[in-house]
């Protein structure tokens, strides 16, 4: 199984039934080809969208429905659309259940950096800091390790998302979360042992007594 | 609500204007306004958009020829044109997030000096303003936004100008209908008085200025 894989497969065991679900770019949208079945899951689109569906049959796209990339999507039944001070107001207000994002870098104290490089990557936040601020729960799904380099570090030097810790890290190698502010190593990928995951992470983690393996 | 064309309507934007334009990558974006802005070579621009949309659509065209001077948005990496004029100074770029973008505006077409937002809270966002605490919480004064013209783009709209709007198209542009002192509007269709329910029209006609006619 591919990083991507593994890691989507293992967020979407976070999603419960009537969940209303935020995905980012990037890893975060696989997560909803691994939705178990007979889970009822509504995911919001930030442009605009609650109930997206899988991407539309050729010849059935319709221009003026679109993800926040501007890609064609479907809406699925009971979908709702809304203008994005809505949009945003579930977001900011707490009624997203769960947000699901991509980064750059999570600290030990579960601070989240993933929307600029100082000098080198100038996007722009998005939708990024609202969904991280406003969401109940924050699901950080990213690759461990870029070029080597562990993206679990001691503290962030890439600017802030929010100040707001997040809850869970899915990792190809590691499921993390920061209970009393302090990351803790819940999970490692299947065939890993605990030893392999620290010697790729810069922070430190705490481990405890026992370790499961994620079940994918 | 006056009908025009839309190269009547964009003769009436000054050079240096600060324009809102409704569209979120392009989707739900007045083409047809920005087609003209292009053409009539408007210049100076400041742009008020969520983002830069791409070269060549949307709110990107404004870019492809350097008619902006500068931007408030959310996101403008999926234009290589708007970071590289951004890059280059030849622009500025005020990046926000967008739930705050998208109160500020409110704010500005509802009366209010501004909202208290968490977001941005301890980070870069926070640089200059005013933090205020209120019943424990940390907020950030954002100030309200408006610009000169909105440039807006609806589904339907009847002879009255009461607009509504269809799918992910919808985004920005019933806000920026309210926070701008004249209004310009494109419809995908120009219908009769009472196509559209009252209980479905979500920008009511006299907050429309000028809607562009069917050429």
């Amino acid at each position: 199984m591919d990083a991507q894989t593994i890691i989507a497969r293992r967020v979407a065991q976070e999603l419960r039934s009537g969940n209303l679900v935020n995905l980012g770019i990037g890893i975060p949208t696989l997560v909803a080809n691994y939705v178990p079945a007979g889970l009822n899951v509504f995911f919001q689109s930030e442009n605009g969208l609650i109930g997206t569906g899988p991407i539309p049959e050729q010849g059935m796209a319709h221009p003026l429905l679109t993800d926040a990339g501007g890609r064609p999507i479907s809406a699925l039944p009971g979908a709702a659309t809304f203008d994005s001070a809505m949009s945003f107001g579930l977001i900011r207000g707490g009624h997203v259940d769960i947000t699901v994002l991509g980064g750059l870098q999570v600290d030990a104290g579960g601070h989240l950096a993933n929307w600029m490089i100082p000098g080198k990557m100038v996007p722009g936040m998005g939708g990024a800091m609202d969904l991280v601020t406003g969401a109940k729960r924050v699901i950080v799904a990213m690759q461990h390790a870029a070029k080597g380099k562990s993206k679990i570090v001691a503290e962030c030097n890439l600017p802030l998302t929010s100040a707001r810790p997040v809850d869970l890290v899915v990792t190809d190698m590691a499921v993390i979360a920061f209970p009393g502010g302090k990351a803790t190593l819940l999970e490692t990928a299947p065939g890993l042992k605990v030893a392999e995951v620290l010697a790729v992470t810069e922070a430190e983690l705490a481990i405890p007594d026992r370790v499961p393996e994620m079940k994918l | 609500m006056k009908p025009v064309s839309a190269e009547e309507a964009v003769a009436m934007i000054p050079n240096g204007a600060s324009i809102m334009v409704g569209g979120f990558m392009g989707v739900g974006t007045p083409e047809r306004l920005l087609d003209e802005l292009v053409r009539q070579k408007k210049s100076g621009l400041s742009l008020i958009s969520n983002d830069a949309a791409v070269p060549g659509k949307g709110v990107g065209k404004l870019f492809d020829g350097g008619q902006v001077t500068n931007m408030i948005g959310t996101h403008i990496g999926l234009n290589p044109k708007a970071q590289q004029q951004m890059l280059g100074k030849q622009i500025t770029v005020d990046l926000i997030p967008q739930g705050t973008f998208v109160e500020r505006i409110r704010a500005g077409g509802c009366g209010l000096g501004g909202v208290l937002t968490p977001t941005g809270v301890g980070t870069l966002v926070e640089g200059g303003k005013q933090r205020i605490d209120v019943n424990g919480k940390s907020y950030l004064l954002e100030t309200a936004l408006r610009a000169d013209f909105a440039l807006v783009h609806a589904f339907l709209a009847d002879y009255v100008g009461n607009l509504s709007y269809a799918l992910t198209a919808r985004n920005f542009n019933p806000v920026m209908a309210m926070a701008a002192d004249t209004v310009i509007v494109t419809a995908e269709h120009i219908v009769p008085v009472g196509v559209i329910a009252p209980d479905h029209v979500v920008t009511p006609g006299p907050l429309v200025d000028y809607l562009i006619a069917n050429g």
